[in-house]
């Protein structure tokens, strides 16, 4: 399923003009434009930085009142009930012609996403499911949604529900959040006694509920099937697809599982239209994001931006520059511990966003920017993500629980150069055999950073093993 | 409980791989609606197949066989080991065979560079923390591990890792007398722990930790209660779990196997009996999907050690002083014979668990030879009503592997998952894929699904057959309503009267399909229906009435008859294979050969006749049972017309032709007739609640000579008690 739809997108990226074309003359009395979903010709040229009145998230830094009053003022829950009467249907469109992507790492079209569960029903109920375990190292967005603006993900789930005919919206939020947890509690309660949630929420005539799940504390949750079988009471072990979750959810019914970011933004997606929405971005990257920014700078910030602005101009804006200068560079790792990283020459000009990424052999992934200057041991610090990968690996599937834990015992010895320069293909091939052939993408995580190392930094290996050789030579003698 | 029933009637659901997985007869009778055949291609090989077949099936239709460890096809479908990926063309990424549902114009490449490419490297993974230790693992020749390494496996390792960190290792679990754990072998494809918590309902096994700290195992260390966990033995693909009995004693390559069939309950589970030089080495399952599928109860399988200790090796005579001698054949059959004919028609024979078809046609003919008619078997049946005249009324007459497509089962004065373990797992199944509801009258016992326990009074009974009871509309309106009856409430004085009534019953249910069988009789011991089908009466009361002479004892070892039953000068000669109770009692002892150690006829409570074959020779002086009987005729004068096996199973097809056509199920008829006669039974039902021997596990491991002899079953049963007792 996912193939198709990946081709799908692929069409429309290289003959943009043919189907707009054709779509035109079908639907020209439905929409007087081309159908939802359908990206905006490339006009802008330049991105961010973005102007304070086009924030979806105002109170990213708690400077406001979280609580339900404080949210009001804000915009939150401003004409939910007339966003909600406007149907299922209508809030598709809007968030497809927004071009919003799924927020949590994989970049899946949301509008799409979302259609997949208007299929008929079979009496079974459908469920949302919110994913709130942020758990990939150097993330720290959906934390800050959830503690200072904790309305705009309920309102989000609200309307998402409703977009999907949903009967109830669980969110999983990771165990370590309690603060999140307690103050996420306190919204929804707050929202149901507002009478925005429960029964005939906001006064439309919708019956929606939320619930809270609190996690115990593994990775592996984040990926949605183990996710589900964590809210089900089990092991969290991913399961096979098919059947894809809009099929067989949580408790066997349709549900859909999106991320934190991408729930809470759709209220102001539909409250300030798609296409303004739209209209931040390049063509099929487009919308705000929250960029998490850590490491070697100078002021280490989670803030929201443009897509796909320069990551050069995010980190000397937001981020107050790399510690020793821009020139004091090495390598940064742009989307979350799980995408590969990307040397110096190659941030220079490179765009965040999701295809500006792919390009540079990487990822956008979750847009948790780990910035590493010259004093890094960069390999320590791949040898170190992988550990956390073997660490967090569920043990279900073979490629993951022996290749990640071979590759991180590989790899420490890498640190110190105990290897053979031969033993640095193989372990090349060792992470091609592992990325792409397991049950869910954690694998793949694991594999990509010690891709993206001997990419790029392959020198820097072998003349840690000369060295390491050099001395045990000189030792024996 | 796992269920998957609920996830089946949604539509969505429908094509999940945990539903293809395990698929039920009762699945296969809807064929006829399924939606129309899609083509896929097999390595460019057309072929039509069902929607929502997996790769994995569509390839076994055109002889592909694709290689996986963790897929089962007995089992839910686990996706994990990943040996199975084939690569399928345009999809970036190669898929697990197992579990991917096949598409329509799928071209499907099972030997193309990127599946050879993801094997391989799957067995280098899986290697990589496998020990080397072939050599002395019990499962080396027999390794699925070994043989697809071999055939799917890079032909060197490069794992520079052992020159550094070494391989892991995994602390071995004690799980019980039965199953040996090597644990550092395990290649986590959980086979066991769906075998577990599937078909034998008991949630003992599961993972702990996760990544490559993961371990199969208990959590806490505990013995896996079940009577069917040999065969987890069985399921592991490689060496991590082998029996405990078997380890070190013998290698696949030396063993000569040879196709029996087991006597240790009246399923008849169909065994290979694995023997080196003249000892039964180990009994493993043999494929039956009428009978055993593919699984065997632990007594089946680890009482074969009972073979080798309590035998009866010579013939006995008891001396003037009241001791059991060995003499010689000649002595002791001249001995028997002059006695004999001192006795005249004064003989009477009781036929104990183990009588195989042709002892006891040889002792009948014999017998009525002799002019006596006084042939009983130990096992009682009422002989009311029809009475064992016709078969319907003793058989279990849906067969096994009917049970599972049952939606109702009435389980009355039974605990079929320790009489006829193999039986309660097609139940558990039915429970499990066919929505089937299960009610018993009698103690209250696990029987590793739910049911609804009625209590165990037969008020109950009569309730139902009167039609007062709450679930009697339930009986009445099930489509393929079972009524299964334990052969030991039937022994009960009042059985008459208990097997009328539930003939009765029977007539009131309403069977939607056709020659779908109500009535079922679940027999205990292997002879049974044997003896009732050429003639026995059942129950002795007919050898305490005569008080005859001379008693012959056919391996009747349970003590339904003792000496104080009997007048002071009967002379009791036991024929058997174990000094067990009918030894003690016996004046002449004629050393017969066990089940493993000739070819003979036995006929299971389906009424399936099916032969063992000869794996070992009997040991010291012991013979063939109906060859001594054959014998003895010759020295009284009253010779048996056989002299062969083919001659006593001509006149076995005689007496009954159905016992000769071994593996088919002779179908009983006369329902009708037999609910007719039942009518006539005038006798009331006690008050007495029903009860069964077998309650819970300890109970099991040994019921009848050959276990009460073994070992191994003597540990399970401490094994077991130690377990209950332990707070976990």
């Amino acid at each position: 399923m996912a193939g198709n739809l990946f081709r799908i997108i692929k069409l429309t990226k290289n003959q943009p003009g043919f189907l707009v074309a054709t779509t035109n003359n079908v639907s020209i009395a439905l929409y007087s434009g081309p159908p939802p979903g359908t990206p905006p010709p490339q006009t802008k040229t330049k991105f961010g930085p973005l102007a304070d009145e086009d924030r979806v998230f105002t109170n990213l830094y708690g400077r406001h009142d979280w609580r339900l009053k404080g949210a009001m003022k804000r915009g939150d829950w401003y004409k939910t009930k007339e966003i909600l009467l406007k149907g299922a249907d209508w809030i598709i469109n809007e968030v497809k012609t927004s071009g919003l992507r799924g927020r949590g790492g994989a970049g899946f079209p949301t509008g799409m996403k979302w259609s997949f569960m208007n299929k008929p029903g079979d009496g079974r109920p459908k469920y949302l499911v919110v994913n709130a375990d942020e758990g990939e190292p150097g993330t720290c967005k959906d934390r800050e949604i959830m503690r200072h603006d904790p309305h705009k993900l309920v309102e989000g789930c609200l309307i998402a529900g409703r977009a999907i005919g949903a009967k109830a919206a669980y969110i999983y939020i990771r165990g370590e959040f309690y603060n999140e947890a307690s103050n996420m509690q306190v919204a929804i309660a707050e929202a149901y006694q507002a009478g925005f949630l429960g029964k005939n929420a906001c006064g439309s005539g919708y019956d929606f509920d939320v619930f809270m799940h609190r996690g115990a504390g593994a990775y592996i949750c984040g990926e949605e099937t183990a996710l589900i079988e964590s809210i089900e009471g089990k092991q969290g072990k991913p399961r096979l697809k098919p059947p894809f979750p809009a099929d067989v959810g949580v408790f066997g019914c349709p549900t859909t599982v999106n991320n934190v970011e991408t729930i809470a933004v759709s209220p102001t997606i539909c409250r300030r239209s798609g296409s303004w929405f739209a209209s931040f971005g390049r063509t099929r990257n487009s919308g705000t994001k929250l960029f998490n920014i850590s490491g070697h700078v100078n002021t280490p910030c989670t803030v929201e931006e443009e897509m796909s602005i320069p990551l050069k101009e995010l980190i000397e804006v937001h981020g107050g520059g790399v510690q020793g200068g821009w020139d004091n560079l090495l390598a940064i790792i742009p989307g979350g511990s799980s995408t590969p990283l990307i040397p110096k020459k190659v941030c220079e000009d490179v765009l965040m966003d999701f295809d500006g990424l792919v390009a540079a052999q990487t990822s956008l992934g979750t847009a948790a920017i780990i910035v590493m200057n010259k004093q890094t041991d960069i390999v320590k610090a791949i040898a170190r993500l992988i550990m956390f990968y073997k660490h967090e690996s569920c043990g279900q599937c073979t490629p993951c629980r022996e290749g990640v834990a071979w590759m991180n015992k590989m790899i420490y010895r890498f640190v110190d150069g105990n290897a053979k320069p031969e033993e640095i293909d193989m372990l090349w091939e060792i992470s091609k055999q592992i990325e792409g052939h397991s049950i869910c993408a954690l694998a793949d995580g694991a594999a990509w950073p010690v891709q993206g190392l001997i990419r790029h930094f392959r020198p820097e290996l072998e003349e840690r093993m000369r060295r390491f050789n050099e001395q045990k030579v000189r030792a024996s003698n | 409980m796992l269920r998957t029933t609920l996830a089946k009637v949604l539509n969505g659901a429908q094509f999940s791989p945990k539903n293809i997985a395990v698929i039920t007869r009762a699945a296969s009778d809807q064929a006829a609606k399924k939606p129309e055949k899609i083509e896929v291609f097999i390595d460019d090989i057309p072929v039509k197949v069902e929607p929502g077949t997996t790769v994995l099936q569509a390839a076994a239709m055109v002889g592909v066989e694709i290689p996986r460890f963790c897929y089962h096809e007995r089992l839910a479908v686990a996706g994990n080991c990943r040996m199975c990926l084939v690569e399928v063309e345009k999809s970036p990424k190669p898929v697990a065979a197992c579990a991917m549902p096949v598409m329509k114009g799928w071209r499907i490449k099972t030997d193309s560079e990127l599946t050879k490419k993801a094997r391989e490297g799957i067995m280098e993974f899986l290697l990589v923390n496998h020990p080397l230790d072939c050599p002395i693992c019990d499962q080396g020749g027999e390794c699925d591990l070994q043989d697809q390494s071999m055939a799917f496996g890079s032909d060197r390792s490069r794992f520079t890792d052992i020159d550094h960190s070494g391989k892991r290792a995994v602390e071995d679990k004690d799980i019980g007398p039965l199953i040996k754990t090597i644990m550092t072998r395990c290649i986590h494809c959980t086979r066991c722990i769906r075998f577990a918590s599937e078909v034998a309902g008991v949630d003992d096994l599961g993972t702990t930790g996760r990544g490559n700290d993961m371990q199969v195992g208990t959590y806490v260390e505990k013995m896996f209660l079940s009577e069917l966990s040999g065969n987890v033995i069985d399921l592991c693909p490689v060496g991590a779990l082998t029996s405990k009995p078997y380890s070190f004693t013998a290698r696949p390559w030396e063993i000569r196997k040879i196709d029996s069939i087991d006597v240790l309950d009246a399923v008849g589970s169909n065994i290979v009996v694995s023997t080196r030089t003249g000892e039964v080495m180990r009994i493993m399952p043999r494929v039956n999907e009428e009978i055993n599928e593919e699984w065997l109860s632990d007594k089946s399988r680890f009482s074969y050690d009972g073979l080798k200790r309590q035998r009866l090796v010579t013939p006995m005579l008891r001396d003037s002083k009241g001791e059991l001698k060995p003499v010689d054949w000649e002595v002791a059959l001249l001995t028997v014979a002059k006695q004999l004919k001192n006795a005249g028609p004064s003989v009477g024979a009781i036929a104990g668990g183990f009588a195989d078809a042709e002892v006891l046609v040889a002792v009948k003919d014999l017998l009525n030879k002799l002019g006596s008619e006084a042939l009983c078997t130990e096992h009682t049946f009422p002989l009311d009503g029809s009475g064992t005249d016709l078969r319907s009324s003793y058989l279990l007459n849906n067969k096994i592997a009917g049970a599972e497509e049952a939606d109702f089962v009435l389980l009355i004065g039974t605990n079929p998952r320790l009489e006829a373990p193999l039986l309660n797992s097609r139940l558990r199944k039915g429970y499990v894929h066919n929505e089937l509801e299960v009610a018993l009258i009698g103690p209250k016992v696990d029987l590793s699904y739910k049911y609804v326990h009625l209590g165990d009074s037969p008020s109950v009974l009569e309730q139902l057959v009167n039609g007062q009871h709450q679930i009697s509309k339930k009986l009445t309106s099930a489509k393929k309503p079972l009524i299964i009856i334990g052969s030991e409430v039937l022994e009960r004085p009042d059985g008459g009267a208990i097997l009328s009534a539930v003939q009765k019953l029977c007539a009131a249910t309403n069977p939607q399909t056709e020659n779908w069988k109500v009535l079922n009789v679940l027999h205990k011991v292997a002879s049974q229906v044997a003896a009732l089908d050429i003639g026995y009466t059942p129950g002795v009361d007919k050898i305490r009435e005569l008080s005859p002479k001379i008693l012959l004892l056919l391996g009747a070892d349970e003590g339904s008859i003792d000496k104080s039953d009997l007048s002071k000068d009967t002379f009791i000669i036991y024929l058997g294979h174990h000094g067990d109770n009918g030894a003690a009692v016996a004046d002449a002892i004629l050393p017969g050969a066990a089940y493993t150690e000739k070819q003979a006829t036995y006929v299971n409570t389906e009424g399936r006749a099916q032969q063992t074959l000869t794996a070992v020779s009997p040991p010291g002086r012991a013979r063939e049972d109906w060859k001594i009987i054959r014998a003895l005729s010759e020295i009284i004068g009253a010779t048996l017309p056989y002299d062969n096996l083919n001659e006593i199973r001509n006149r076995l097809d005689e007496v009954a032709p159905h016992l000769t056509r071994y593996g088919t199920a002779e179908n009983a008829n006369f329902f009708k007739q037999a609910e007719a006669l039942s009518k006539s039974v005038k006798s009331q039902i006690d008050k007495t609640p029903f009860d069964v021997k077998l309650k819970e596990l300890q109970d099991y491991f040994m019921t009848d000579s050959i276990s009460r002899a073994s070992p191994t079953m003597a540990k399970c049963v401490q094994a077991v008690i130690k377990q209950k007792q332990s707070k976990y």
